[in-house]
């Protein structure tokens, strides 16, 4: 990574949600710019209060689900009807109650792995991929508000430090990533 | 902020845990050395796996004709393992799934070892259709794909194919939510380790870091995949019993059959968790997680899918008699007192009878009694599926043809194959991976952990309330 992309951080670790999550609610009050907040666990309720709209997965869910729809609907009635035509069974060559368990299956099998692959994709993950970690309690017990300082004067840093320990952050720490 | 708990609710997680000790428990048994007992085990599984990968070679070496398998009765052991092994594998989903759905929280102690399990069961399902063609070096002519035959293709119409189908979808889906839960405990085991574990765990937990929006998305994630499997769940035995049910054979030829091989199959994967969690509980001291409530929990859907797979017995009897049809009427007498009597005989006994134990709450909190019911279930499930198979196939329309079915050594050496395959992976699963999903008994600990709900905690709290001290705490 070159050396200009770099971002210093300062953190603050808590030793409870509770406590993060009221830290963040002043950090709202004071207009404090937060980087990121990062838990061991998904904790309820600090969406709304991060202000983080919900995710639009279920979108992408249904499109590709659409896609699996289609895509088994339409060979079988291809393959029936106008590839290769064969009777079975004394069933009409395009049966669609017949098609319907292999359309459901591939409805449910695209609209999965596609979105699998979505949430890997936008959340910068993958096999192999290393992301940089703050701390490595954060997945274990310590809850973490993050800021960005780059370009931040002295004084704003301090400021910040002193928030951190005000609502009782257990920790506080920079840490250039 | 602690949700309004009732105080009878009993606690989930017992021990008065931090989340730090929650992170000490559950990784431990992926960070020491294995013990005796796993050794052991180990040992077992892999006898089990050689002796059954011999057989398997037979199998193809020789040819189905070395098993018993005849011209009247086609599907034997073969089909029978199949179906158990997908049934077992349901179970799995559906605490991941669909008690997810239900919000039951009781599930994070144990869906991430019944999700496993539901992958290794699946693999060992797909085994035995895979050697029952014969020719498993051809197997790829399943898949519909543009060929030079023709091109011919598969027959979209047929239920063995709907099968394919249902089944590859199924482990697939299963596999990714599976180990998309896995991701964020993989991290965990990942930031305490060193050296090269720590580069292994790096590369499997994807880059994983806890942020907010990750968290958000990932939640969203888990209930869109468990939208989904809980319908793909119900689909995939729906069409298994559509191998059977589409068929013009007495006995075979129900309506019944989708709901009852979907409570038949959730209520043998359920026996085949219990089995597995109580040796785990003990032998990696997670009992702190998987406790008698969890224990208890399971043993009532196990009376209930139970007592419903009963039900669909007695109506199969009913309507075989109500019908009028002298060979629907025959199929089922020839089941019940015909030649393979002692089977109908294990099936109900198994199935029907002993679950009614857990009627009374001291069976359904007792180890030893469950765990000797987890067996007698999962033996009572094997033998309904080979009493639907064999049964019914040695006695058909023409008495000319009538047959009789018992397997050859080699057949038994391939069912031992899963098994070892089974218990082999399971067994590395266990050492390799947290068995507890670590993040969701995190994030149930404040409304499940035992300081801060049943009595126990309310008996706390009056005391700290009396003394005064309450006010100043909270």
């Amino acid at each position: 990574m070159a050396t200009d992309s770099h971002t210093n951080v300062l953190f603050g670790l808590y030793n409870d949600e509770e406590d993060l999550m009221r830290a963040i609610e002043s950090a709202n009050e004071s207009g404090l710019d937060i980087m990121d907040v990062y838990t061991p666990f998904p904790v309820h309720g600090l969406d709304p209060i991060m202000g983080l709209k919900e995710s639009r997965l279920h979108i992408a869910g249904f499109i590709y689900g659409a896609l699996g729809t289609c895509t088994a609907f339409g060979v079988m009635t291809w393959v029936f009807t106008r590839n290769w035509p064969i009777i079975f069974g004394g069933k009409p060559y395009f049966s669609v109650p017949a098609f319907m368990p292999i359309t459901f299956e591939l409805t449910v099998l695209f609209a999965c792995v596609g979105m699998v692959i979505t949430f890997y994709t936008i959340c910068g993950m993958g096999p192999g991929v290393t992301n940089p970690i703050l701390d490595e309690r954060i997945t274990d017990d310590k809850f973490c508000l993050a800021f960005k300082t780059n370009g931040l004067p002295n004084g704003e840093i301090d400021n910040l430090k002193s928030f951190l320990s005000s609502t009782q952050a257990a920790e506080v720490h920079t840490k250039m990533i | 902020m602690s949700a309004v708990v009732s105080p009878v609710r009993e606690p989930l997680v017992t021990g008065s845990k931090t989340y730090h000790q929650i992170t000490e428990d559950i990784c431990a048994p992926t960070e020491r050395m294995p013990g005796f007992s796993f050794m052991l085990g180990m040992l077992f599984s892999l006898l089990m796996l050689g002796f059954g990968a011999f057989c398997m070679v037979w199998t193809i070496w020789k040819g189905i004709g070395s098993w018993d398998l005849n011209r009247t009765i086609g599907w034997g052991w073969d089909i029978t393992n199949f179906v158990w092994w997908v049934g077992i594998g349901h179970a799995g989903t559906l605490i991941s799934a669909i008690l997810l759905l239900f919000r039951q929280k009781w599930r994070t102690g144990v869906n991430r070892a019944a999700e496993a399990m539901t992958i290794f069961a699946v693999m060992c399902a797909a085994v035995f259709p895979g050697i029952h063609m014969g020719r498993i070096w051809v197997s790829f002519f399943i898949f519909p794909y543009p060929n030079t035959r023709g091109p011919l293709w598969v027959n979209f119409n047929s239920p063995l194919l709907w099968d394919v189908f249902a089944i590859s979808t199924y482990f697939t889906v299963s596999l990714l939510f599976w180990y998309t839960g896995l991701v964020p405990d993989l991290a965990t085991v990942r930031d305490r380790a060193s050296g090269m574990r720590k580069k292994i765990y790096s590369i499997a937990s994807f880059g994983w870091t806890g942020a907010a929006k990750h968290w958000s998305r990932w939640e969203s994630l888990s209930l869109i995949l468990a939208g989904m499997a809980t319908p793909l769940v119900l689909s995939v035995h729906t069409i298994v019993s559509f191998d059977f049910a589409t068929s013009v054979i007495p006995g075979w030829h129900t309506t019944i059959f989708p709901p009852y091989f979907v409570a038949g199959a959730i209520f043998s994967g359920f026996a085949m968790v219990q089995t597995l969690m109580l040796i785990a509980r003990k032998v990696l001291k997670l009992e702190d997680y998987i406790t008698i409530a969890h224990i208890e929990s399971m043993n009532k859907v196990i009376l209930l899918t139970g007592t419903i797979v009963g039900v669909a017995y007695l109506t199969e009897l009913f309507i075989a008699w109500y019908s009028g049809y002298v060979y629907e009427q025959f199929a089922f007498y020839n089941r019940a007192v015909g030649i393979y009597w002692w089977s109908y005989l294990a099936m109900m006994s198994c199935n029907v009878l002993s679950p009614q134990i857990f009627w009374f709450k001291k069976a359904r909190r007792s180890v030893v009694i469950t765990f000797i019911m987890s067996i007698l279930v999962n033996i009572g499930m094997w033998f309904e599926r080979f009493v639907i198979i064999a049964t019914t196939l040695a006695r058909d329309y023409l008495p000319s043809s009538w047959s009789y079915y018992s397997p050859t050594w080699v057949e038994v050496g391939d069912y031992i194959f899963t098994f070892g395959l089974f218990f082999t992976l399971f067994l590395i699963f266990t050492r390799v991976a947290p068995v507890v999903a670590i993040a969701e008994i995190k994030s149930i600990l404040k409304s499940g952990g035992d300081q801060y709900v049943g009595f126990e905690a309310e008996r706390k709290k009056k005391e700290a309330l009396e003394s005064g001290e309450y006010a100043s705490q909270h």
